[in-house]
């Protein structure tokens, strides 16, 4: 590898409340692979599911303004924390490129110049693919041996392809690599790329608790004892709304901070902030 | 142009530029749909559908507007994308149900989900505080759906909100950006042409 990857970062407004821990990890993690990210100045919400299904030029404004802080620092590539943002940041590029109207449109909405070129990537590709799975592997300090975990994507990171290109949308295994990467086990299981129901979260708490119960229900069949996310939404919904389950709910970040030899002080404040505590499968594989 | 149609509800009224009109506006090719229900069968919230998305695109295509306008398909549509992404003809589902969320609040269509009212509230925060408000957003949402006061529910909530709290993940004060005036600004702007 040898020199250091910049990144414009975005990590979205989750991560300074409910997912406070996914930030302070990926902080830790992005460090410990020299991986330099350089937090987009005054950033602000990309709207959400809420911007799309509501308003069309809301939906494209609200990531531009945030793209067009980062062209405008002269970060051409942004790190993106959360996958429902990725979506948002992704599409609004692939809308604004295909049309120089609604492009002119969105510059005057945001009152700021806006290519449509800033390259958006998602942290789990920036760790799997450009630091790359052998170096991560050269750098485990404590490999996460006898830990078996279901990879989870859900919808945004994957779907739509043509949008996200991140990886194979019905059997994707990035997050799989890096788990293998860091000594632990990531089984096969169903649900992988299900929806965690996502926006329902309060208006139809009981959909949300159907859609995340059977996805824990489907992880601990496969025989896994923890299920890892990528987004601080998908997190939210598995850890506060399974049912009748107590599946802990890893961010990957945790996990790869954890190998590559984040400190004790640093990693308990993370652990400590889950619904569903991790720290009984941690502690039984002697990890923690 | 409004013509009559027999379906299994009766003689309803049909409006053959509703098909057009969602196709011009969502740039969704609604034509190419063939009623091969890969999209229902792997819906995770059809099962909570009036209509699961293969009937509600024929109805679209049909012109069916007060049906399709009226129906919560849409609202429960999670946009997961699953629809679009397994379809074989490519047609962009999740832009028609974006595009049916818009005409429906244009036209202040009854609605029976509170998901507007969710979207509402959720950009209202966003509008004045340039982040997501998180413990606002429950509040608040809570409060004028009415769920606060559903007793069955509230020690599930209560506890849930204990939890989340003790955790230190709901931030108490509302966000605060340097570039409110921008944000506002934007909402408003596109308020008017949107």
């Amino acid at each position: 590898m040898g020199k250091t990857i910049k990144y414009g970062y975005y990590p979205g407004c989750s991560l300074e409340t409910t997912a406070k821990e996914y930030n302070l990890s990926i902080e830790v993690t992005a460090k410990l692979l020299d991986v330099e990210l350089v937090e987009l100045e005054d950033w602000s919400c990309c709207g959400a599911s809420s911007g799309h299904s509501t308003n069309y030029e809301l939906s494209l404004a609200l990531p531009a303004r945030n793209l067009a802080i980062a062209e405008k620092a002269k970060l051409n590539n942004v790190a993106v924390a959360c996958a429902a943002c990725f979506l948002r940041f992704k599409q609004t590029n692939h809308d604004l490129k295909a049309n120089d109207e609604l492009r002119n449109k969105v510059e005057k909405l945001i009152d700021m110049p806006y290519s449509g070129n800033v390259e958006v990537k998602h942290l789990v590709d920036i760790f799997a693919n450009e630091v790359g799975l052998d170096e991560i592997k050269k750098r485990v300090r404590k490999p996460l041996k006898g830990l078996k975990l279901a990879a989870y994507y859900g919808c945004y990171l994957v779907r739509p392809p043509e949008i996200t290109n991140f990886d194979d949308p019905e059997n994707p295994q990035m997050i799989d690599n890096l788990l293998s990467a860091i000594g632990a086990e990531p089984v096969e299981y169903t649900h992988k790329v299900e929806c965690c129901g996502g926006s329902l979260l309060l208006a139809r708490m009981d959909i949300v608790v159907k859609l995340a119960t059977d996805i824990c229900k489907a992880a601990t069949d496969a025989g896994a004892v923890g299920i890892v996310t990528a987004c601080p939404l998908c997190m939210a919904n598995l850890d506060t709304r399974q049912s009748g389950t107590h599946v802990p709910i890893l961010h990957f970040s945790e996990l790869l901070g954890l190998a590559l030899g984040a400190e004790k002080k640093e990693y308990d404040v993370w652990l400590k902030r889950h619904i569903n505590s991790p720290i009984g499968i941690l502690k039984a594989q002697n990890l923690i | 142009m409004t013509t009559q149609l027999v379906t299994n509800k009766g003689k309803e009224k049909c409006d053959p530029s509703f098909a057009k009109e969602v196709m011009d506006k969502s740039h969704a090719h609604l034509e190419r749909c063939y009623q091969c229900v890969a999209c229902s069968s792997g819906c995770p919230s059809a099962y909570q559908m009036d209509y699961p998305p293969h009937q509600l695109l024929r109805m679209v295509q049909l012109g069916l507007k007060d049906r399709v306008l009226n129906s919560n398909t849409f609202w429960i549509c999670l946009s997961c994308e699953t629809c679009a992404t397994r379809c074989p003809n490519n047609v962009e589902i999740v832009l028609v149900m974006d595009q049916l969320r818009e005409m429906a609040l244009k036209e202040n269509r009854k609605d029976s989900t509170h998901l507007p009212l969710f979207h509402n509230t959720f950009l209202s925060m966003v509008k004045f505080g340039g982040k997501t408000y998180e413990l606002g957003l429950i509040m608040f949402y809570m409060v004028k759906s009415g769920d606060l006061f559903k007793i069955k529910e509230l020690p599930s909530l209560i506890k849930l909100g204990i939890n989340m709290f003790t955790r230190g993940k709901l931030a108490i004060l509302p966000p605060h950006i340097k570039g409110q005036a921008n944000i506002k600004r934007i909402f408003e702007l596109s308020e008017k042409t949107g």
